[in-house]
């Protein structure tokens, strides 16, 4: 028995009335673990009863302490009939089945029925007891770690990033009995909802075991999503990174102000990066023997371009799809030059291979994570992606779901190989996703191709803190990764090459488009902004493989459109780099929808994006002067883009360019590599020629079209930006306020004969509205910025369109946005500055000096961002050795003790305590591993800021007097204002919801309004529950959404996931540098959000 | 084309204090997106009119599922369905239940039931209130009533604790509690000029004197009924004007203060005795209940038109009222000198309010 899971339910409130007679309940619980059952006893007539039951105890194999939730059923006891069912409670434990996590859950759940929705509230405690099981072959995986956050996760560290996993499951879905009319829509739908947890749980122990197997310790960038296909059953999936993650106890701090993310002019600098916490993860090559996944196939050793195929594998594939087995690779490579030029000494290519071959050893040499330690990407090549069309069949064996498997295996070796051609080892930013529709599904995936630095490649470099950082002189931190990774003479595609603009040694691609946010380290111009291409494409309702062959031919094509608009929104905007890129294709029975969104912004290592210029198919074939009207507009529409996203780009003098590139202009371009089939690689340039400029031909009305709606897309209003990436490029300084949100529309299309011009329109409009309508509620919070704006198309019935978004308002601080960036560590209190720097310090203390003496040779003649970034860091160092003095002071010192003990009452404040020693530890790593000198008395001193931090978090704690803990949600990594001091576990919950009195619940809107609040209020439970007071990377992965207004019902399906934690704020911290006695700031917990 | 469904929800549940009055004010979504469009909230955030539209929606639907709660506020602070910060909580429940003093003077003193709500749509009209805010209000009055109709203790108190209202709205509550309570008569013609603040204050004031709470603050209904065997021991005051001594001495002590301070010496002389008889008169029939009903409208007819008609200043009738009281307490066969005070307090103090035009 190697676990005793214990529960015990204490009472109940606000329960609904099941006695319509005394107006009364007579309520009792049962507590439901695999196949035991506990019963409380009655408790008669009230609505609030309190049970105060025993302790029930299940013992339990640690396998389905994974895979089975705790089931929590409140019933309303009847003597004559049977007995009524209030609502359930699903638990999901395994928050509690590894140690650095949750030690109890315990708190108010709303009971949850999926026909009336949360029917009142009841309070559990439940507890594990583990004990050590050192079975050889055990299934389970107790102990692994789960993360949502496509980052390292703050107060941890990597020491080892193994690398891709994946597990995808199968089932039967139940509902197909509901439509069977079998049992009652609340039967199902309880059975589906349990079983899906059931199954995701499952999955996450076969993704632990594999962790395990490869010696990690945990998965970062965890993404599992449904797959409804209906008919042919369900299917949960899941991708990740396997890790092997240290609590930050020796190691270097965590990262203490993520808000901070500085990006924003070139001088904003590399000490300041959304992961920095996460200090240089350490790739190591994996021994051949335990990599990868259990699958048969296992990648070559050896490169070759052409991707190395099992031949086994065209057998695997089922025959009724193979024909429709057409997959499409879209390649935007907007590459950059790393190989080019004189860095390519032998050492280098030595390493390079060492690294290639590290990575290449691996099945998939695929990241989930979107943002990187600084110095971790060298080169981004650009973006990869494949899709692939598949006829859905019924999966015969669950237990074997070898047809799915192949379909996946068979889309990431194209992406392997695409990546390799643009001469990249690795794919960053790495997800997959479906749409299904009837039995057709199109699987997707995309990632970042990208060269990785080998340091962290090699074994033996765990030891983060000395790893020799002279080994080569990177490149410079704020351009390198945009140099091209592939081969200047033998490019993938045909690219426009220049010079960097910041280096001038290596060369550059004239537009970079990637799927993972923006490295910290590098240098911008001006802020970002959320670009989206929107696309309708009508097609022929068929069925079958006639249909699949339709939805493969129109792919290309609305890839290609997609690509087009992002590029010319792109020019319009006068920016010059896209990142987060994600594209949705979904299909409905007669159209494909295609939404691809990003941020874009200025780097200011490439060129300057050349403007749009109009021309007529022929001279005189429209007025001329309606062109140049045109022509105007856009020019003047630039301009104001220009102002607003205040892009000034340093000047650039002229002699340092020495561009050997003839052409005066830049161009862009557009390059897509169409594959016939996934085995041979034929690449379609399917740019615009050889133009000079980007020019926009308007030879028919569709033309004038596009351009119109190019036009459409307003700006925000003044005082809001948006963005769909981690971090606001440009914007650092974020104050505490945050609104998380999710906003369903659905359009129905009631014009029958519409075309696809007509349905662009339709659909631009509607994402157009939406963000309108975000801007005028959230107008209370400007300034402010939207982030990770997560739209989600589909096409739910024949002539709906459904768009979903989830997002984060966060307000910031709009006198000190740019300039004081760099400064503003300093600020921060010494022991944040220190370990911040740890990486760029040494980069500057150690590196050889002939990277200052480049450095700073720019800087005479420009101000180049590298310049300035290397003065700060050594101003930064400076300031910090002086924050430490100041610690060091008397003042500081003479904080009572005595008073902070008395605090020290409460598991919160205990926890407090925690964090505190983890900081000291951090400092004592720093100060190892970097030259500053400290006395090591400092170290004792650091106690009053953890003193005036735990008093503030007790005021916020007691704000409002309010019994219901506030739980903050974002779907970025990180809460402004805050820090991060406990994961307490996954978030993974699915909810049906189903009403048959549709118009009663006030309509469809009424309906998933509640629906949503409810899913909301039971997230936040279960948070709270663990004991924390936020969700970061939250995500609501699937809302499906289906109607029968005829017949009065309705149902929605949610699935939402992300990280519960402990964060505390930052107040204290900020002000602890002038002051030890810190007053009560009670009040910066509560959302800032109206 | 058109929009099927359209939500948005916020973490944080996102209310706006201006559409919420819309709301409570009974505005449908239509006349609501007109007035904010009025009001000049489109130019803000460069809205149009359909975001107004949804945005109107998305806080209405807010609202209609928040009511529920707010029909027990202290629910609002432990349902774990919204998360609102408590001083949005605090506004929600403050705005739900603060009334129109224009609507609750009709409905004041009436029996808040089902007959009384039927007619509500005849005083939506009449105070262009709109039927719907009518309904709340009235439902709000109806639920404070039924809540500390059955609970111990002050009456300002239970409400406050119960419904999380402000010192104030507790207080203009528990004077609608005791009026339905007590069913007092202020819908009369001679009435109407007097203002919901005027009788609540009158109600304050009759609450902390002369209901039992005033004497003991542990029994039911304390604060709504009236001290039976305080209003029994009134009768004993009728000797001020049965017997003659008294009344005259009573006359020549009140006089004799008044003299030369003010103009209007000889219209109070004049009409003492009938100002004495009609406020002791409302004194000794306080037993009936018919007669507490009519208590506010005997004192308009008995009291304070005569004083208005002879033109008495507000000071005219306040130096009156005090020396009236206090001349009481020298006389010396005058035994019900506690019951006097208890009583010509509150007299006083309501005609002091209720003396205005």
């Amino acid at each position: 028995m190697p676990g005793k899971l214990k529960a015990k339910i204490v009472a109940g409130r606000h329960l609904p009335v099941m006695d319509r007679a005394s107006d009364l309940t007579d309520a009792f619980v049962e507590v439901k673990f695999g196949n035991t059952t506990f019963k409380t006893d009655v408790c008669p007539k009230s609505l609030n009863p309190q049970w105060n039951s025993e302790w029930f105890k299940f013992e339990v194999d640690d396998e389905d302490l994974q895979d089975e939730p705790l089931q929590i059923t409140v019933l309303d006891h009847d003597t004559y009939s049977a007995n009524d069912a209030i609502g359930k409670v699903y638990i999901d434990i395994d928050p509690l089945l590894y140690s650095e996590a949750a030690s109890v859950i315990s708190g108010w759940f709303p009971i949850y029925d999926t026909i009336h929705g949360i029917r009142g509230e009841i309070n559990v405690i439940v507890k594990v007891e583990l004990f050590n099981d050192l079975n050889r072959f055990r299934q389970s995986s107790c102990g692994v770690k789960f993360f949502c956050t496509t980052c390292i996760p703050q107060c941890y560290r990597a020491t080892l990033v193994h690398g891709f996993v994946e597990e995808l499951v199968v089932n039967e879905d139940p509902e197909y009995q509901w439509i069977d009319r079998i049992r009652t829509p609340r039967a199902s739908n309880e059975a589906r909802q349990r079983l899906i947890s059931l199954m995701s749980g499952e999955l996450q122990r076969k993704i632990g075991l594999k962790v395990l197997e490869m010696g990690g310790n945990a998965v970062v960038g965890y993404l599992q999503c449904f797959d409804l296909e209906g008919e042919s059953g369900l299917v949960v999936r899941a991708i990740g990174t396997a890790c092997t993650l240290d609590k930050l106890s020796s190691g270097s701090a965590p990262n203490t102000n993520t808000h901070m993310h500085p990006n924003t002019a070139p001088a904003s600098n590399a000490c300041n990066s959304p992961s920095k916490d996460g200090k240089e993860p350490v790739f190591v090559e994996d021994l051949p023997s335990s990599s990868g996944p259990p699958t048969p196939f296992r990648a070559l050793p050896t490169s070759s371009s052409p991707p190395p195929f099992s031949p086994s594998k065209p057998c695997s594939r089922q025959s009724s799809s193979s024909d429709t087995d057409l997959s499409l690779t879209p390649k935007t490579g907007m590459g950059s030059g790393g190989s080019a030029g004189k860095e390519a000494g032998p050492l280098r290519t030595l390493l390079r291979q060492q690294t290639q071959t590290a990575l290449e050893q691996r099945e998939f040499p695929f990241f989930t994570l979107t943002s990187f330690p600084p110095g971790f990407l060298l080169h981004v090549g650009g973006v990869v992606s494949a899709r692939s069309v598949k006829l859905l069949d019924r999966i015969h064996n669950p237990d074997e779901p070898e047809t799915r498997d192949a379909w996946w295996e068979e889309i990431r070796q194209e992406i392997k190989s695409h990546a390799r051609a643009l001469g990249c080892h690795a794919v960053v930013g790495y997800s997959e996703s479906t749409s299904i529709c009837e039995e057709v599904c199109i699987l997707s995936a995309s990632g970042t191709a990208a060269i990785l630095n080998p340091r962290y490649m090699r074994e033996g470099c765990l030891d983060i803190g000395c790893t020799d950082h002279r080994f080569e002189e990177p490149s410079p931190p704020n351009c390198g990764f945009c140099h091209i990774p592939y081969d200047e003479l033998n490019m993938p595609f045909p690219a426009q090459l220049t010079y960097c603009y910041h280096c001038r040694r290596q060369k550059v691609p004239d537009v970079l488009f990637t799927t993972i946010d923006l490295p910290s380290e590098a240098a911008v111009a001006g802020k970002g902004c959320l670009i989206q291409a929107r696309l309708c494409r009508l097609k022929k309702k068929a069925q079958g493989e006639a249909n699949a062959t339709a939805i493969s031919n129109l792919l290309p094509f609305m890839e290609y459109e997609l690509h087009t608009q992002l590029m010319n929104k792109l020019k319009l905007r006068s920016m010059n780099a896209l990142f987060g890129l994600h594209i949705q294709i979904s299909v409905g029975e007669n159209m494909l929808l295609g939404l691809a969104s990003a941020t874009g912004v200025y780097l200011t290592a490439l060129p300057a994006p050349g403007g749009i210029q109009i021309a007529g198919k022929t001279p005189g074939d429209l007025s001329s002067e309606h062109i140049s009207s045109i022509q105007k507009r856009i020019n003047d529409t630039i301009a104001v883009n220009k102002e607003l996203y205040q892009i000034n780009p340093p000047e650039l003098a002229e002699e340092g360019v020495g561009s050997p590139i003839p052409e005066p202009r830049h161009r862009s371009r557009l390059f897509r590599s169409h594959s016939e089939s996934s085995d041979e690689l034929s690449e379609l340039d399917l740019s615009h020629g050889k133009k000079d400029a980007f020019v926009l031909e308007i030879d028919d009305t569709d033309a004038v079209e596009d351009i119109h709606s190019l036009l459409i897309d307003a700006p925000p209003p003044t005082g809001f930006y948006s963005c769909n990436t981690e971090n606001m490029p440009g914007i650092s300084n974020w104050t505490s306020g945050v609104q998380m949100f999710t906003s369903v529309r659905v359009l129905r299309l009631s014009n029958a004969n519409l075309t696809n011009q007509g349905l662009n329109k339709i659909f631009t409009d509607l994402c157009e509205n939406l963000l309108k309508s975000f801007y005028f509620k959230l107008r209370s919070m400007i300034p402010c910025c939207l982030c990770h704006l997560n739209f989600t198309v589909a096409v739910p019935e024949e002539e709906l369109i459904q768009v979903t978004v989830t997002a984060v308002a966060m307000t910031y601080d709009k006198e000190q946005t740019q300039e004081k960036t760099a400064e503003k560590p300093v600020n921060k209190g010494s022991l944040e500055a220190e370990e911040q720097l740890q990486f760029p310090l040494e980069l500057c203390a150690d590196s050889s000096s002939s990277n200052i003496q480049t450095a700073s040779k720019i800087s005479v003649s420009l101000f180049t961002p590298a310049a300035k970034l290397c003065q700060n860091q050594l101003l930064i160092a400076r300031s910090a050795g002086v924050g430490e003095s100041t610690n060091m002071s008397p003042r500081a010192a003479s904080v009572d003790y005595g008073s902070f003990a008395d605090r020290c009452s409460t598991w919160l404040e205990l926890l407090r305590l925690k964090a505190h020693t983890i900081r000291r530890g951090s400092v004592k790593t720093s100060r190892r591993t970097q030259s500053l000198a400290h006395s090591v008395s400092s170290l004792e001193r650091c106690s009053p800021l953890q003193e005036g931090r735990s008093r503030s978090l007790r005021s916020s704690r007691s704000f409002g007097g309010s019994s219901v803990t506030v739980v903050k949600m974002t779907p970025l990594s990180f809460l402004p204002g805050t820090r991060i001091i406990k994961y307490l576990g996954i978030i993974n919950m699915f909810f049906i919801r189903e009403t048959t009195s549709l118009r009663e619940e006030g309509g469809v809107s009424g309906f998933l309004h509640s629906f949503i609040a409810e899913v909301f209020a039971m997230v936040r439970a279960h948070v709270a529950a663990l004991g924390g007071n936020a969700v970061v990377s939250y995500s609501m992965k699937e809302c499906v959404f289906m109607e029968n207004p005829n017949k009065n019902q309705a149902q929605c399906l949610i699935n939402v996931s992300g990280d519960a934690v402990i964060c505390i704020s930052e107040t204290d911290q900020e002000s602890s540098a002038s002051t030890a006695n810190t007053g009560q700031t009670g009040g910066s917990e509560t959302d800032g959000a109206t | 084309m058109s929009v099927e469904l359209d939500v948005f929800v916020g973490n944080t549940t996102i209310m706006d204090e201006e559409v919420y009055q819309l709301w409570l004010d009974g505005y449908t979504v239509n006349d609501a997106v007109k007035v904010r469009m009025e009001g000049g909230v489109m130019d803000e955030c460069e809205a149009s009119k359909d975001v107004l539209l949804s945005d109107t929606m998305d806080q209405y639907r807010t609202f209609q599922m928040c009511e529920r709660l707010l029909h027990s506020p202290a629910k609002l602070a432990n349902q774990l369905l919204f998360q609102i910060p408590p001083h949005r909580q605090i506004m929600l429940i403050e705005r739900y239940y603060a009334f129109d003093d224009t609507f609750v003077r009709e409905v004041l003193g009436k029996k808040l039931s089902k007959g009384t709500k039927k007619d509500l749509d005849d005083i939506s009209t009449k105070t262009s209130v709109t039927l719907k805010s009518c309904r709340r209000q009235f439902d709000n009055f109806k639920r404070v009533f039924k809540v500390v109709e059955e609970l111990k203790g002050p009456l300002v108190e239970n409400i406050r604790q119960h419904f999380l209202l402000s010192d104030k709205l507790a207080r203009d509550y528990a004077a609608i509690v005791f009026f339905a309570n007590n069913r007092f008569e202020t819908g009369k013609r001679k009435l109407q000029y007097l203002s919901f603040q005027d009788f609540a204050f009158c109600a304050g004031q009759l609450i902390s004197n002369w209901t039992v709470g005033a004497v003991d603050n542990m029994v039911e209904d304390m604060d709504v009924d009236l001290d039976k065997e305080f209003l029994q021991e009134l009768k004993e005051l009728k000797i001020l004007i049965t017997d003659k001594d008294l009344l005259d001495q009573h006359k020549s002590l009140v006089c004799t203060a008044l003299r030369g301070k003010t103009k209007v010496f000889i219209e109070m002389e004049g009409s003492f005795k009938n100002l004495s008889r009609g406020l002791i008169n409302i004194a000794a029939k306080l037993t009936n209940t018919k007669d507490v009903r009519d208590f506010f409208i005997d004192l308009v007819e008995k009291f304070i038109e005569p004083c208005r008609s002879d033109r008495w200043s507000a000071a005219d009738m306040k130096l009156y009222l005090t020396h009236y009281t206090n001349s009481a307490h020298i006389l010396d066969t005058f035994k019900h000198q506690v019951v006097w005070d208890r009583y010509m307090g509150v007299v006083k103090s309501c005609i002091f309010k209720m003396y205005h035009d």
